[in-house]
């Protein structure tokens, strides 16, 4: 027991301090590095709850996709974080009051939830995966199927959002007509030229 | 290690998510990264009350809100990278426009 407790105790810190850094630091890649540390290690405290299923999930699709789609974006935009955080700690006050408000309500109401989490924990006679499985495709076909329509519109809002014409814009393409109604007379131009003198 | 563990984990993360919308909200970026930690603590919660109750339908609705984290970061950011194209800023109070 005092093994996974002190597992949790790490990662729940790492997890703590790696989402300050991603709020904090200067540079917008480091934000998305402590972003990624942040769902690493997330990611081992759902394996602690014997949730293996979700932790390769957010793995797969956070580090993996996210993540990755976040740094695409970061890079491409070339901005200055600097300049944006300028009048930043104007609104330090506020975030900080609001922030403390939050978190403050958030303890007292959960540190007296009574009635929930007194069970023991189940224990799992069937793996995660199996037991995620058996339920997503019965009780919750319908909205797995929603859902699946929303990655799909998803989907397609985001490659209409950013593709761009590329007509007129330096791309040549084959225009077949205009290339069959050319004659000899405009594309061959006949030179004499003297030996020596060079075109 | 008890429910309480995990659930004030999963307050201290979603403070960080508000409090980072409030410190960093010039940049929207760092904004769609604070929602990413929201939604992060609010699947803490799911798991931990899924582990805790001996429920795997927390765990299903973890699996959505991450379906919905995911078209959220691609719409966002889609959205980000045209208006970036258009006025060269990501400057969230010159988005602006539609003010009238």
């Amino acid at each position: 027991m005092m093994v996974v407790d002190f597992i949790f105790y790490a990662f729940a810190a790492v997890t703590a301090l790696a989402a300050v850094g991603v709020i904090a630091s200067r540079n917008q890649v480091h934000s998305v590095l402590f972003l990624i540390l942040t769902f690493f290690s997330t990611a081992a405290l759902f394996v602690l709850l014997d949730a293996e299923f979700l932790a390769a999930l957010l793995i797969m699709v956070y580090m993996g996709a996210v993540a990755v789609l976040f740094m695409f974006v970061v890079m491409m935009l070339d901005m200055e974080a600097d300049e944006l955080r300028q009048q930043a700690l104007n609104h330090l006050p506020l975030g900080l009051a609001v922030g403390v408000l939050i978190l403050i309500e958030l303890v007292v109401v959960l540190s007296h939830a009574h009635g929930v989490g007194q069970g023991a924990p189940a224990g799992a006679p069937v793996s995660n995966t199996l037991a995620i499985g058996r339920i997503l495709y019965t009780q919750y076909l319908y909205p797995f199927e929603v859902v699946s329509l929303l990655l799909l519109v998803a989907l397609i809002g985001a490659v209409a959002l950013t593709l761009r014409s590329r007509r007129g814009s330096g791309v040549k393409r084959q225009n077949i007509g205009h290339q069959l109604a050319r004659t000899r007379g405009e594309a061959v131009e006949l030179v004499q030229r003297q030996p020596g003198e060079g075109a | 290690m008890s429910l309480h563990h995990y659930l004030i984990l999963g307050a201290f993360l979603f403070t960080t998510g508000i409090f980072g919308i409030f410190l960093n909200r010039r940049n929207v970026i760092i904004i769609l990264m604070s929602i990413e930690l929201l939604l992060l603590a609010v699947n803490i919660n799911f798991v931990a009350f899924s582990h805790y109750n001996g429920d795997v339908g927390g765990q299903i609705f973890t699996f959505f809100v991450l379906a919905v984290a995911a078209a959220e970061a691609a719409i966002g950011l889609a959205i980000l990278v045209a208006f970036f194209r258009n006025r060269a800023t990501i400057d969230v109070e010159q988005i602006d426009s539609l003010k009238g």
